[in-house]
């Protein structure tokens, strides 16, 4: 199977659902670029899931825009608008075996026998499964099925393709490497993606983009790394990755902890109303003896320490009562040297980490 | 250097062995005297009258051994006849059934759920009431001065009134109104058990409303639909009540024929060898339906 030569960009405008009262959807924008990876990551019942549905069709909105390429799609029954899905339980017909099951969208399209059978072949060697074409759907283990679905959405060359929690049924470990090829097979066939998560890890591994969904709208999208370096909202930063919140008050120009000034690397400017000082455990240091005027510290008592193998995670009561966690790699006497729980405890964090978010997002 | 004994320091193989057979076993002993009550009923009340009906096909009215009674039905044509016309009407009423119910089925399937309860309690509801009650019902609506005739001559459709009861429309019509369910019920099980994600995955593949139906949702829904096919099938084969009524006398089945030679000319031998004839049928296309959808369910195949 050859790269798509330029899948088309995905133009969503002021997409909006409602069952009955309630709103599930208030007006979505999202642009996805040509050969984009873009997740929509969010709780259940944040919305994810029916855009997605919108998208393939299934699901008619009540007002908006879809427009893939230069066309239309809002209005098109699912069956006219060739865009490959990949369902959360696969989907795969249980009464066709691997072949047929890859071959159906082909069929549909009239093909030939010859052609659809070399497609076919290609599609399942892309997903190294041709050996399996005789299989039926219920001889296959949950990775095999899932590679099946891949391929059964892939093998019509759709000119975009969507992903409903495809991993969501796997085990860590398989998840986590098909994570990495279904990321390789995009970059191979460069389709443009819209993937639907849960599981903020699996956006940030996967996405070129990720667009956080909460209550119907989108609370931001950005790109992995700004997702988590620069949440621009509680509710994200507490979503993406952990982080403990700890209030700030705002004195002019400057922020304030516990009556001392934050050093802050330029740029951090907080917003209106209530600020939270957003603390991420592996940003945080333990502090000796030594002391650097530079590092904003944070005084308080060691209450428990968990080891979890490669890393281990401090919780500490600071002096006001706040709670904070701090990680660390179990490397050298890291572990040896942590004060005993009840003991006091110093940790630094450097101004660059410093990031604010405000209470809710400025809508 | 001194030559270590080997140390049986790992626990002997068989540790608890008999413990844990002991508590197999009266799990297992358990579990028969649970289900034995049960058993022992179906065994009284199937086995030992099947047997005995068996036992009386092979006498004659004197009480002497004879194959008289199966000879009979060979020799005399009119039970060949009989015969076919209850294969023919069997097949027809399942045939109407299949016509009627598959839509109703489909239609239960996809509707809301609260709606389909509404629905399906107008499907089950004629199921609570008694099969004469309902019988004589179709008697008023289809007899010479019934309802379909009155209506039907003063709208001035017809002139005369049309024979809809006593043949044998009114034995399909009657016996195609109490089997319907039996071919819903499992049909809508089985539909309602198929995911839609199958119907949405086939249509992204862009098989239309049509082709979906066909190539996805139908082989999907064939297991319920042949055993409501067959249940259906195998209950009109020996239905008794609404051909005698609906019939008129002028549509015989096996039944009846059962019925006539046992009550009329009290000859339990000839009548118990019908029985075992119709019971030997029945197994036999049991057995070969099963035998069809036992091997990996070609029905299903022959569709793709």
């Amino acid at each position: 199977m050859t790269a798509v030569d330029r899948s088309p960009p995905v133009t969503i405008r002021g997409i909006a659902k409602r069952y009955g009262n309630t709103t599930v959807l208030h007006g979505i924008d999202l642009d996805v670029k040509p050969g984009e990876f873009v997740t929509l990551l969010g709780p259940s019942g944040s919305g994810k899931t029916t855009i997605l549905m919108i998208l393939a069709g299934f699901v008619r909105p009540n007002a908006g825009s879809i427009k893939v390429g230069e066309e239309e799609i809002v209005a098109m029954p699912p069956h006219k608008r060739n865009v490959g899905m990949v369902f959360q339980n696969y989907a795969l017909f249980p009464h066709m075996d691997v072949f047929q099951n890859v071959a159906f969208p082909l069929r549909q399209r009239g093909l030939g026998t010859a052609e659809i059978a070399s497609r076919v072949r290609e599609a399942l060697d892309l997903v190294q499964l041709g050996e399996y074409a005789e299989r039926r759907v219920d001889q296959l283990s949950g990775g095999q099925r899932q590679r099946v679905a891949l391929a059964r959405a892939i093998v019509f060359e759709p000119r975009i393709l969507l992903m409903d929690e495809p991993l969501s049924a796997l085990d860590k470990k398989l998840r986590e490497r098909m994570q990495i090829e279904i990321r390789h097979l995009h970059e191979r066939l460069g389709m443009t993606t819209i993937y639907v998560t849960h599981d903020q890890r699996e956006a940030i591994t996967m996405s070129d983009r990720v667009a956080v969904m909460n209550e119907g709208r989108i609370a931001q999208l950005d790109t992995p790394k700004g997702l988590y370096g620069r949440p621009k909202s509680r509710f994200v930063a507490e979503f993406i990755g952990e982080s403990s919140f700890l209030p700030v008050e705002r004195d002019g120009t400057a922020v304030k902890f516990g009556g001392r000034p934050l050093h802050m690397a330029g740029g951090v400017v907080p917003g209106a109303g209530k600020q939270w000082l957003v603390l991420r455990p592996e940003k945080l240091s333990i502090l000796n003896s030594q002391t650097d005027a530079a590092l904003n510290q944070f005084q308080g008592q060691v209450k428990e320490v968990v080891y979890q193998g490669e890393s281990f995670v401090c919780y500490v009561t600071l002096l006001d009562g706040n709670e904070i966690s701090v990680r660390n790699y179990s490397r050298g006497d890291a572990l040896a040297r942590l004060p005993e729980p009840g003991q006091p405890i110093r940790l630094g964090l450097s101004p660059e980490d410093v990031v604010l978010v405000p209470e809710e997002e400025a809508a | 250097m001194t030559a270590v004994p080997l140390q049986s320091s790992a626990a002997p193989a068989g540790l608890n062995v008999e413990a844990l057979e002991t508590a197999r076993r009266v799990e297992r002993n358990w579990m028969i005297a649970i289900c034995s009550p049960s058993l022992i009923l179906v065994g009284i009340i199937i086995f030992v009258p099947v047997g005995w009906l068996f036992w009386l096909s092979l006498f004659d009215a004197e009480g002497a051994l004879t194959t008289a009674n199966y000879m009979r039905l060979l020799q005399q044509p009119s039970y060949l006849k009989t015969l076919i016309m209850t294969f023919k009407v069997s097949f027809i009423v399942t045939i109407v059934c299949l016509l009627l119910g598959y839509p109703l089925a489909y239609l239960l399937s996809q509707l809301p759920r609260r709606a389909a309860g509404i629905l399906m309690i107008s499907v089950i509801l004629p199921f609570w009431t008694s099969v004469l009650v309902r019988t004589y019902a179709w008697l008023v609506i289809l007899q010479r001065r019934g309802l379909v005739n009155d209506w039907f001559m003063s709208l001035g459709i017809i002139d005369e009134p049309l024979q809809l009861a006593h043949n044998f429309t009114g034995v399909i019509v009657g016996m195609s109104h109490v089997m319907l369910p039996f071919l819903v019920l499992p049909l809508y099980a089985s539909m309602k058990a198929i995911d839609r994600d199958y119907l949405r995955a086939s249509l992204n593949l862009g098989a239309n409303p049509v082709r979906t139906f066909w190539q996805v949702f139908f082989p999907l829904s064939l297991p319920g639909l042949s055993a409501g096919l067959v249940l259906t099938f195998v209950l009109c084969l020996g239905f008794f009540v609404t051909p005698a009524l609906m019939g008129g006398g002028n549509v015989f089945m096996w039944s009846m024929r059962i019925e006539q030679t046992s009550r009329l000319y009290s000859n339990w031998g000839a009548a118990s060898a019908m029985g075992v004839v119709l019971l030997a049928l029945t197994l036999g296309i049991l057995w070969a339906f099963y035998k069809l959808l036992g091997a990996r369910n070609p029905l299903a195949k022959g569709l793709r």
